[in-house]
């Protein structure tokens, strides 16, 4: 199974990222293999649509599980959608993050916050 | 000197605009409508329009405005994505079953309409607004109304601005605040533009963005300084350094602020108003006559 988590960085001691749609990177996480992947966020950069553009890159990635510290009404409609799980990181490393997954220490993300739209001017 | 007794043969299309909110738009848009003799008035912050509570307008005609959005028939959606890598604003989602489409995203440039090689999508109307257009004494008056969560005020604001004076006659367009896209389609096709600016250093960033922006539309420009204190005013020194015309300054008054609380329009309540509205629109007037000079 495969975990997404929005990235600030490309290494496992980097923070879980606040944005999801507009973080820099996600980390693909392999339980089976235990292999660690960082895909490249193109929609940062997007005017807007960002959410939903990162909502595609997870889907697409395969993922089952999105850890994300927060996540927008649009997103979310796409990730759930998709099936995949989302659970609500706490403000720590990538590392820290998967180990409480593992334990089954990490909340259900419930509040789906209603998007921070227009940031890049229509 | 002149006497400011008539407006008649005064044809242009003003646009009002700011850097930010609350500098004064509406005031000096709705005061300059009501101090010309015939005029019309075009509420293009179709996000908060408040045009219409100071002139309280009658026999109002409404007509809703639609725009395109896509829809799509499941049956014959194969997955191939070419309309989510199309979409320029990410206004469509394919989780590997299904289609997702974010109608309040969509531009409604109907590109992925035409390239969908299944011929899934295809286009439906939807009301993303409205336009009012009534009639308060010697002014018409039109408001845009965006309904909220839309992304685009601007197939409104196109929709208004068909409605400005034919021939002969002034309108005043009040423009969304900044200078944003629908900033630049509300002054698209004015005569001139009026830049309202506060006495602040702020207000001189909010300044500085709007008058970067008639520049590159290549608009001529003057500036009103509202709420005019004694003391040193960084807007007018901007103006005074960058060579930018002054047209009229307005006071920080109170008497202004509790008129303008109360919904009541200056130039309808007392003459002193009524003058300065007045001497500004001749004022604008002659610099529109003067760059109609420079242009021949």
């Amino acid at each position: 199974m495969k975990i997404a988590v929005p990235a600030d960085d490309r290494s496992m001691e980097s923070n879980v990222c606040i944005s999801f749609g507009r973080t820099p990177y996600f980390l693909i996480y392999d339980t089976e293999t235990g292999e660690s992947a960082f895909l490249e966020n193109t929609a940062a950069e997007k005017h807007c649509g960002a959410g939903i553009a990162a909502a595609q890159t997870v889907v697409d990635s395969g993922a089952a599980v999105l850890l994300t510290p927060r996540c927008g009404e649009n997103a979310a409609e796409v990730i759930q959608a998709a099936n995949i799980k989302l659970f609500k990181t706490f403000n720590g490393s990538l590392q820290d993050n998967l180990d409480a997954y593992k334990e089954g220490k990490l909340p259900v993300l419930q509040e789906i916050h209603a998007g921070l739209h227009g940031h890049g001017g229509n | 000197m002149q006497a400011f007794t008539a407006t008649e043969g005064i044809n242009m299309k003003i646009a009002v605009l700011s850097g930010k909110g609350g500098t004064g738009k509406t005031l000096v848009s709705v005061n300059m409508a009501a101090a010309a003799e015939q005029a019309v008035y075009i509420d293009c912050d179709v996000e908060e329009p408040n045009g219409h509570l100071f002139f309280k307008p009658e026999a109002i005609a409404q007509e809703n405005i639609s725009i395109k959005i896509p829809i799509v028939d499941p049956a014959r959606c194969n997955g191939c994505r070419k309309c989510v890598d199309f979409c320029k604003f990410n206004a469509l989602a394919h989780t590997g079953q299904k289609l997702i489409i974010f109608s309040e995203v969509c531009h409604s440039c109907g590109g992925c309409a035409l390239l969908c090689p299944e011929k899934a999508l295809t286009e439906k109307d939807k009301v993303v607004g409205e336009i009012r257009r009534g009639v308060s004494q010697n002014v018409r008056v039109v408001s845009g109304i965006l309904n909220p969560g839309e992304a685009s005020g601007i197939p409104i604001i196109k929709k208004e601005l068909s409605y400005a004076a034919e021939g002969d006659g002034l309108t005043v367009i009040d423009c969304p605040p900044g200078s944003a896209c629908i900033a630049m389609e509300s002054i698209r096709e004015a005569d001139y533009c009026i830049l309202v600016a506060e006495p602040t250093l702020f207000g001189v960033h909010n300044l500085g963005m709007v008058h970067e922006l008639v520049r590159l539309f290549g608009k001529p420009y003057g500036v009103v300084l509202n709420k005019c204190l004694e003391e040193e005013n960084p807007s007018e020194k901007y103006c005074v350094d960058q060579g930018i015309p002054i047209l009229g300054k307005i006071p920080f008054d109170k008497e202004i602020g509790r008129l303008n609380a109360d919904a009541l329009i200056l130039a309808r309540e007392k003459e002193v108003y009524r003058d300065m509205f007045f001497s500004l629109l001749h004022r604008t007037s002659k610099e529109v006559g003067h760059e109609a000079a420079i242009d021949s």
